[in-house]
């Protein structure tokens, strides 16, 4: 078997990274967090990640502000970047869609539609 | 879900509802700034978004609604008047209700919840709000794809599906990868791929962000349309996507299909993998793809959004840092022993015969500056603001009013003064009771205070402030003052004193922390609850605070209170009892008398009691009561010094001692990790000359010394004569 997947999640809630941590290192995946998205751009051009979660309304620069930092940027631009929202209107996932994002995760989310989605833009499913 | 996750839940709920608050009150106060406006939605969206994970359904959907209306003022679709202001901060205090009852398991809703959650629907009705946004919600919530075969069913329907599937550039820009999808396919059943590379064009016109590459895939298996959607959802608008359920008719090989315009069709089983490298990798910058001009007003939208989002002001978020309180407590601990361990070095220095003015006490100068530098420094790590606090108060004076039908507001001084942490929190219950009585028992009715002049609508003042190492809060109305008669006719009624008592306007007013004593005419559901003053003024004694009262007929009352800086160093004398050197927290002592022999006079078998401006005080020897040695045992009897003490249920005592040695800060060192709990002695510290020195907890010394005296024989007690003395406060 190959590396573990590593995964950037970038939120500004601390339960939402905790949650996304325990979830996804249980599944075999590795995982590094970023509390907003400053810092998560900069966590981003730290290291190869093969997805981007990333939460749409955060202080300093919002998701869509991260999507657009990455796609923009040099390295890895056409990484996977799931958003994860609260809200699920079609209006939402346009405005995600047009800014460059691969998926959408709908809060709450359950560790299968988690994983499920992860599985439907890295190809993987389980990286343990 | 664990308990850590759970506890790291409501902390965040905590900080977000503090910083809610923070940004209500500045609405409050006129500043409507956006990015303020930005912060109190960004906390309750917050609290929705991880409530849900905890499936705390009453507080997800209430957060929800106020997030509705906050969002309609973010986007300026409504304007913020005094109705929906009252709206929105009750509704954070009703957020703040949920968070707690989530956090207890408790099933109760918070009262006012039903009538909020209908004005926040009315509010945020009056707006136009998409219905089809929540129809969507139930569509889009992601359910755990059925990839197991279903057990119930043998026979597995073989279904049969052609797809043609044609990405435009965006789709490739967006992470997506076309193997990613095939390989989701190929997990539902039997999937045969063909590529179409008929529209790649020569290498001189080759764009390598273009999309060139089409496919066909063929799958069978028992597999529902729906699944299918779903794999390609991610992609849907991204692509020509045409799915066509072959089922029926089996063997008929579609003749044509519309969305694929090249004819030459490729067997691939996979795409090449240097053409999927090409598009993976390209490493020039991303051109405006022309992937269909449909696509290109929808991405030019996006892209004024973008900048929006971007032009937004930065919120100044000062970085913090999070640490275990039990390290800093460690750290505190540790520094406190260098304080001592500096003392213990000075005076052994000096008594072998270092000089004070050597070099070597020079640096010994420098030693404590330092030492004392670093102890500030850590002090100020466990210190906090009491600005939250205060906050916490304006929800308080809120309900208070709301209940009482007045009108109140709140004025706060000071907030930015900080104390110990662990002091901010003891402060909550003790603030909450005296605001409450300050609105329910001094502030008057609209009318009433119409009618004395006065502006309808009463003050509660709250101060903070810093002053000669302690810090002194204040709690002050601008309501009609204690009624001084009926509290004293209640006090005689009560049988706390005896009618013919003379007793100063600071007696009568000390009279209030007296246990049970409770003014209020019937019990209402504010102040009346049983606990009165005396529970506010034990909670403050117990982190080594005092309380005052003073009030002014029809100006109002103040209360202060004034406390240590810090839980870990407190102000003591050092008193000798016997043999022993002991400490005494000078929060408890009110003053220290050396009496006449003739003041002191005999009571009962073995009791005496010590008379203090025409009161009697019963007196406890503290060697006696901690049963301590002495060399001269005629000495015990009679101590030379008293310390006036105040005690739990506001009586006092004088504490009789051999000598009075110093009075001075003292690093607390607790005993009870070693030794357990000691009755009378409350922890222990270490002096300068290294010897240990025991702290004394005043009121368990009085209880262990109850059985030698009974408070009901005694005189008249005016006992709290020298409570209201304001030197003995500082």
């Amino acid at each position: 078997m190959t590396m573990s997947k590593h995964i950037l999640a970038i939120d500004d809630s601390l339960t939402i990274r905790e949650l996304l941590s325990q979830t996804l290192k249980s599944a075999g995946f590795k995982i590094t967090t970023a509390c907003d998205g400053v810092e998560g751009l900069e966590t981003f051009a730290g290291d190869r990640y093969d997805a981007v979660i990333t939460d749409i309304n955060m202080p300093n620069l919002d998701g869509f502000g991260v999507i657009e930092g990455i796609r923009g940027g040099k390295v890895n631009r056409r990484v996977p970047i799931l958003v994860l929202t609260t809200e699920s209107g079609a209006e939402l996932k346009s405005r995600a869609r047009d800014a460059g994002a691969t998926g959408w995760l709908v809060k709450p989310f359950d560790d299968e539609g988690l994983l499920g989605v992860l599985r439907r833009v890295t190809g993987v499913g389980s990286a343990a | 879900m664990s308990d850590s996750l759970r506890d790291t839940f409501f902390a965040e709920c905590e900080d977000l509802l503090d910083s809610l608050t923070e940004g209500l009150s500045l609405i409050e106060d006129g500043d409507e700034d956006l990015e303020t406006i930005n912060a109190i939605f960004r906390a309750v969206h917050s609290i929705k978004g991880a409530a849900g994970a905890f499936a705390l359904e009453d507080l997800v959907a209430f957060a929800h609604k106020y997030e509705t209306v906050l969002d309609l003022i973010r986007s300026q679709s409504l304007e913020i008047d005094q109705q929906v202001l009252h709206l929105i901060t009750r509704s954070a205090d009703c957020l703040a209700d949920l968070v707690d009852r989530a956090r207890e398991a408790s099933d109760d809703l918070p009262e006012s919840l039903e009538k909020l959650t209908e004005s926040l629907a009315e509010v945020a009705g009056a707006q136009p709000e998409p219905d089809e946004a929540k129809q969507e919600e139930e569509e889009f919530v992601f359910e755990a794809l059925p990839f197991a075969p279903l057990d119930l069913e043998p026979i597995a329907r073989e279904a049969h599906y052609v797809i043609s599937f044609a990405p435009v550039a965006a789709m490739y820009r967006n992470g997506h990868d076309p193997v990613h999808i095939f390989l989701e396919l190929a997990g539902l059943g039997d999937l045969t791929v063909k590529c179409d590379t008929s529209q790649i064009p020569t290498l001189a016109s080759f764009d390598p962000d273009e999309s060139y590459l089409s496919w066909e895939l063929d799958l069978k298996g028992d597999i529902a349309l729906g699944q299918i959607r779903d794999v390609f959802a991610f992609v849907d608008g991204l692509c020509d996507l045409n799915i066509s359920d072959e089922t029926p008719l089996e063997d008929q090989i579609p003749t044509a299909i519309p969305t694929i315009e090249g004819e030459s069709i490729t067997d691939f089983s996979e795409p090449k993998e240097a053409e999927k490298k090409i598009v993976a990798e390209s490493p020039s910058t991303i051109k405006e793809g022309n992937g269909g001009s449909d696509k290109k007003s929808l991405q030019s939208k996006g892209d004024t959004e973008r900048q929006s989002a971007q032009a937004k002001p930065k919120a100044a978020s000062a970085p913090t840092l999070r640490v275990d309180p039990e390290r800093v407590d460690r750290l505190i601990n540790t520094v406190g022993e260098l304080i001592i361990n500096q003392a213990v070095i000075a005076q052994k220095l000096h008594a072998s015969g270092v000089t004070v003015n050597s070099d070597l006490d020079a640096e010994l100068d420098d030693y404590r500056y330092l030492a004392r530098e670093i102890q500030e420094g850590v002090m100020a790590i466990r210190a906090q603001p009491v600005k939250p606090l205060f906050q916490r108060m304006g929800r308080v004076v809120r309900e208070a009013a709301d209940s009482t039908s007045k009108s109140v507001q709140l004025v706060t001084e000071g907030e930015y003064t900080e104390i110990d942490k662990t002091l901010v929190e003891r402060l909550a219950d003790p603030l909450t009771h005296i605001v409450r009585n300050a609105i329910d028992h001094g502030i008057e009715a609209p009318d009433q205070r119409k009618r004395d002049g006065k502006p309808e609508q009463g003050t509660v003042k709250l101060s903070a402030a810093h002053r000669s190492g302690h810090v002194q809060i204040e709690i002050s109305d601008d309501g009609a003052g204690i009624n001084r008669e009926r509290v004293f006719s209640i006090a005689v009624d009560k049988g706390l004193i005896p009618p013919d008592t003379k007793l100063t306007d600071a007696e009568v007013d000390n009279l209030l922390f007296l246990p049970g004593f409770s003014t209020a005419k019937e019990v209402t559901n504010l102040s009346g609850r049983g606990v009165g003053m005396d529970v506010v003024k034990t909670t403050i004694q117990s982190i080594g605070g005092r309380v005052a009262i003073t009030s002014e007929p029809g100006q109002g009352s103040l209360i202060s209170i004034s406390l240590p800086l810090t839980l870990a160093v407190m102000d003591g004398m050092i008193v000798r009892a016997g043999d022993e050197t002991l400490i005494l927290p000078l929060s408890s002592i009110v003053e220290t008398i050396r009496p006449k022999l003739s003041d002191i006079m005999p009571i009962g078998q073995n009791g005496h009691v010590l008379a203090v401006r025409g009161a009697y005080v019963p007196i406890v020897n503290l060697q006696e009561a901690l049963r301590l040695g002495s060399d001269n045992d005629a000495s015990s009897k009679e101590a030379a010094v008293f310390a006036l003490i105040q005690v739990e249920g506001a009586e006092s005592i004088a504490l009789g001692v051999d000598a009075i040695l110093d009075q001075r800060q003292i690093v607390i060192k607790s005993l009870e990790g070693n030794y357990g709990i000691i009755p009378g002695i409350s922890a222990a510290t270490i002096l300068g000359d290294g010897q240990i020195a025991l702290i004394v907890d005043t009121d368990s010394v009085v209880r262990m010394a109850g059985q030698n005296y009974s408070p009901k024989e005694l005189p008249p007690q005016q006992t709290e004569s020298g409570y209201g003395q304001q030197s003995s406060l500082e």
